[in-house]
């Protein structure tokens, strides 16, 4: 064996946040031996700060919801390229996922009738023929994703999960046939380096929406799924798109949930117009979050913006009365207090769109089998590989992600996933043990590092990164200027290959933890960065001033990205669910 | 500003130090706590502190700032220093791991010792079992813990009996499990907590409550299972 310890489980899951918890209670209650390494606490994880709920048709708000109505508006809400048979899977399976949810213990907001709350949210109706409002998010008042991620640690506590608390996944091994055979991972505590043995090997490592400068998202969420398959050779599938939340709070990033929207609130410009009026006449604030970022901006660009610096717009909420902000939004008004200094209950929030979610990533069945392509652009499988929640791509979210429908995805796929291993597993799936080389190989990376006293610094190379990304690939994007922004980007990577570690200490050492986050980062900003240049439309969240319409004709695809070639190919999208006609493609409006 | 750090390397240093470091904080912010050691490690990348939400729901940087817990992210400057200091320490009582990072093994221990998940005998029905809004309001103020352990490393009763005393922590579930109405599990849970230690070495003293980042009261749950106790034991 090479130089180092080996730990050996049938099944590992990468990342303990939603979808890997849900993937490693399904292992576990089945009898897998299964382990769950995450780089956190399983509690820290970013599902924790979710907040507005968990979009799906269990027919409380409105006994006659049909999970077909969900499909339709997630399809039409991804501008038509997310794969209609796993949409169908997820909103068809969701209720079963939901009720197990609330059976574990979930605390959800209850109706007079004791089933569970239901807010409206952006993107729902009642189906093709009636554009009316629905109200289909599922919610724990609006700390959602806190309440969902306890409960389903607490699942895992109950059902005897085997945890590898804070342990650092830096590579994935592959053997002689370039199967997955396990990762190479540093117990952060004391340093140690293990090769983790596994026939199955799930990335459930979240998103990466460190790469911009403005982000919602949680610091730990640097892509370290998606840069491990990158540099194993796979593919990631619409890296372009990225989804800008509308109301990220200004200055400080943080988030206020849709449901503030859902619940009544709205968005005013320095004029104290209603504008989304006139962007979204029927829906108005609840629009796709992709059109309500884009009005924002353009509100912005053209001088309607509010403050000294004209650079964001406001969320009115005290018209919703403080009873109702306490009981529905009680955290909202804790955060704005805290990051925006007003209070909800007097006056409005100051907001700008902010990066929120990645609709890419690992390219998988619905299963979670991980998936590349032949020469001949054919799906061929990953063995030993799987994915899901946001680290995956089935792909439900296309273009543009609905608000509630993260939730939804992360306990769906994370049980699909773990039924799926399941099964393979019982017909007796088997992978070639990987050579000491080939382990060795997965430690390259780190050697690198460990042996680099001179060279860049970590947090500068990364805030360029971040300013550079926010610059040429944000919520508007242009040929000419990504051209350039691919430039730095270049640059910027040569500084990344050439990082310094000051610090060889082997306890608790963030400042490696920190300088290998910045690699995968920069595997996500390049995939993100050539996939947008190359996707000559604008679809979804993806806005390209030169190309400014959407075009079926060529682009009505996923695409894929291949790192080994840096090359962009494409991908059909599936237009074939099982049970309902297929959604045809139409103009989206709202 | 100076800012008093604690540091200890266990590969280089025999005992912990304080480490006095001035910064220039950029004009007119009221930066966070967590804001300030960011800016720390941008220059020192070896200082080691945990951190992932920024926005006081994961519960990952409790920490003692100025003599009293709480998280770092959500703890303005302009709430925390005093005569422009800032003195930082890993949360008390716990065994340091290295500088502001602790070993919370004792704390997660007692937090499974409590059963931390809905027990229920009774076949699930094919929907969500039902609860009124009241029933489900018995559960506000006692699900939203984030497990930051601001309170059990402030409360002596917890220094004293880590082993024993369940903690504010572990106690405020208790009672949320004990409190919810789909749990059907209640005596088990109180035989479990009946001891002289578990519940009954909090002496009110209310630490918990007045540390806590996230306005919970722990203090106020443990007497309500002080109660049950007293009520099952007549």
């Amino acid at each position: 064996m090479a130089n180092i310890k080996t730990i050996s489980y049938d099944a590992i899951v990468i990342g303990g946040g939603g979808a890997g918890m849900r993937a490693a209670l399904q292992l576990t209650q089945s009898g897998v031996n299964t382990a769950c390494v995450t780089k956190v606490f399983p509690t820290r994880s970013h599902t924790v700060s979710a907040q507005g709920g968990i979009t799906c048709a269990i027919a409380s708000a409105d006994p006659n919801d049909d999970w077909r109505w969900h499909m339709y508006d997630t399809v039409k809400g991804s501008d038509y390229i997310a794969d209609q048979d796993a949409v169908e899977y997820m909103c068809s399976v969701g209720p079963q996922a939901v009720f197990e949810l609330e059976h574990m213990g979930l605390p959800f907001s209850r109706t007079e009738q004791g089933r569970i709350y239901q807010r409206p949210f952006g993107g729902q109706s009642k189906g093709p023929d009636d554009p009316t409002q629905a109200a289909r998010t599922c919610a724990a008042a609006d700390r959602t994703g806190h309440a969902l991620l306890h409960t389903l640690y607490q699942a895992n506590l109950k059902g005897g999960t085997t945890f590898l608390n804070e342990w650092y996944a830096v590579d994935l091994v592959k053997n002689s046939k370039n199967d997955v055979v396990g990762v190479v991972a540093i117990e952060i505590e004391t340093g140690e380096v293990a090769y983790i043995k596994s026939k199955a090997t799930v990335l459930a490592t979240g998103g990466a929406g460190r790469i911009y400068a403005s982000t919602t998202n949680a610091l730990i969420n640097t892509g370290d799924g998606i840069g491990m398959a990158l540099r194993a050779g796979f593919p990631m599938q619409d890296m372009e798109m990225w989804q800008f939340h509308p109301t990220g709070i200004y200055g400080a990033g943080t988030l206020v949930t849709e449901g503030c929207r859902g619940e009544g609130g709205y968005l005013i410009n320095s004029e104290g117009e209603r504008f989304m009026e006139r962007y979204a006449p029927n829906a108005k604030d609840l629009a796709g979050r992709d059109v309500v970022a884009r009005a924002m901006v353009v509100e912005i660009l053209e001088g309607r913006g509010c403050g000294p610096e004209k650079d964001h717009v406001l969320l009115k909420l005290d018209h919703l009365g403080e009873e109702t902000l306490n009981l529905r939004l009680p955290g909202i008004c804790e955060l704005s207090r805290t990051f925006a200094h007003v209070d909800p209950v007097k006056e409005p929030v100051p907001v700008v769109p902010t990066c929120h979610y990645m609709m890419g990533g690992i390219p998988t069945t619905v299963g979670g089998q991980a998936l590349s392509q032949d020469e001949n652009g054919k799906d061929v499988v990953i063995e030993g590989l799987f994915a899901c929640g946001e680290a995956a791509c089935v792909s439900v979210h296309g273009a543009n992600r609905l608000g509630g429908n993260s939730l939804l995805d992360l306990v769906v796929f994370g049980r699909a996933a773990g039924l799926y291993i399941e099964e393979r597993l019982r017909d007796g799936f088997e992978t070639t043990a990987a050579t000491d080389a080939e382990i060795e190989r997965s430690m390259a990376r780190l050697k690198r590092l460990n042996n680099a006293r001179e060279g860049e610094s970590v947090a500068e190379v990364r805030k360029d990164l971040q300013n550079c990304m926010q610059l040429y690939f944000g919520v508007f994007r242009d040929g000419d200027s990504m051209a350039e922004g691919l430039k730095k980007l270049d640059a910027i990577g040569e500084r990344v290959r050439n990082t310094r570690l000051t610090d060889t200490s082997q306890a608790f050492n963030t400042a490696r933890i920190e300088a290998l986050e910045l690699d995968n980062l920069y595997e996500v900003a390049y995939a993100t960065a050539i996939s947008a240049f190359e996707r000559k439309e604008s679809r979804g969240a993806h806005a390209r001033n030169d190309f400014t319409e959407r075009d079926d004709e060529n682009w009505l695809k996923h695409s894929v990205y291949f790192p080994l070639e840096k090359r962009l190919g494409k991908r059909d999208v599936n237009f074939a669910p099982k049970t309902v006609d297929t959604f045809q493609p139409k103009v989206r409006t709202y | 500003m100076l800012v008093s750090l604690y540091r200890y390397n266990p590969e280089t240093d025999n005992a912990p130090y304080m480490q006095d470091i001035e910064l220039d904080i950029p004009k007119g912010k009221d930066l966070m706590v967590l804001d300030i050691l960011n800016l720390l490690k941008e220059k020192d990348p070896s200082i080691a502190y945990r951190r992932s939400c920024r926005e006081g729901v994961c519960g990952s940087d409790g920490m003692n700032m100025n003599g009293k817990n709480g998280l770092g992210c959500i703890t303005p400057m302009s709430e925390v220093v005093k005569h422009d200091k800032l003195v930082l320490r890993p949360l008390p009582g716990l065994p340091v791991i290295r500088d502001l990072v602790v070993d919370m093994s004792i704390f997660y221990k007692q937090y499974e010792s409590i059963q931390p998940y809905l027990i229920n005998d009774e076949p699930a029905p094919a929907i969500e079992r039902l609860q009124s809004p009241e029933d489900r309001e018995k559960l506000d103020g006692l699900y939203e813990c984030i497990l930051c352990a601001c309170c059990s490393t402030a409360c002596p009763s917890f220094w004293w009996n880590p082993d024993k005393f369940v903690g504010p922590a572990g106690l405020l579930q208790a009672y949320r499990f004990l409190a919810d109405t789909r749990d059907t599990a209640q005596a088990e849970r109180l035989s479990n907590l009946d001891d002289p230690f578990s519940v009954f070495r909090c002496r009110g003293i209310m630490n918990c409550v007045s540390v806590c980042p996230k306005g919970l009261n722990p203090t106020r749950a443990i007497g309500h299972i002080r109660n049950l106790l007293l009520q099952r034991a007549t």
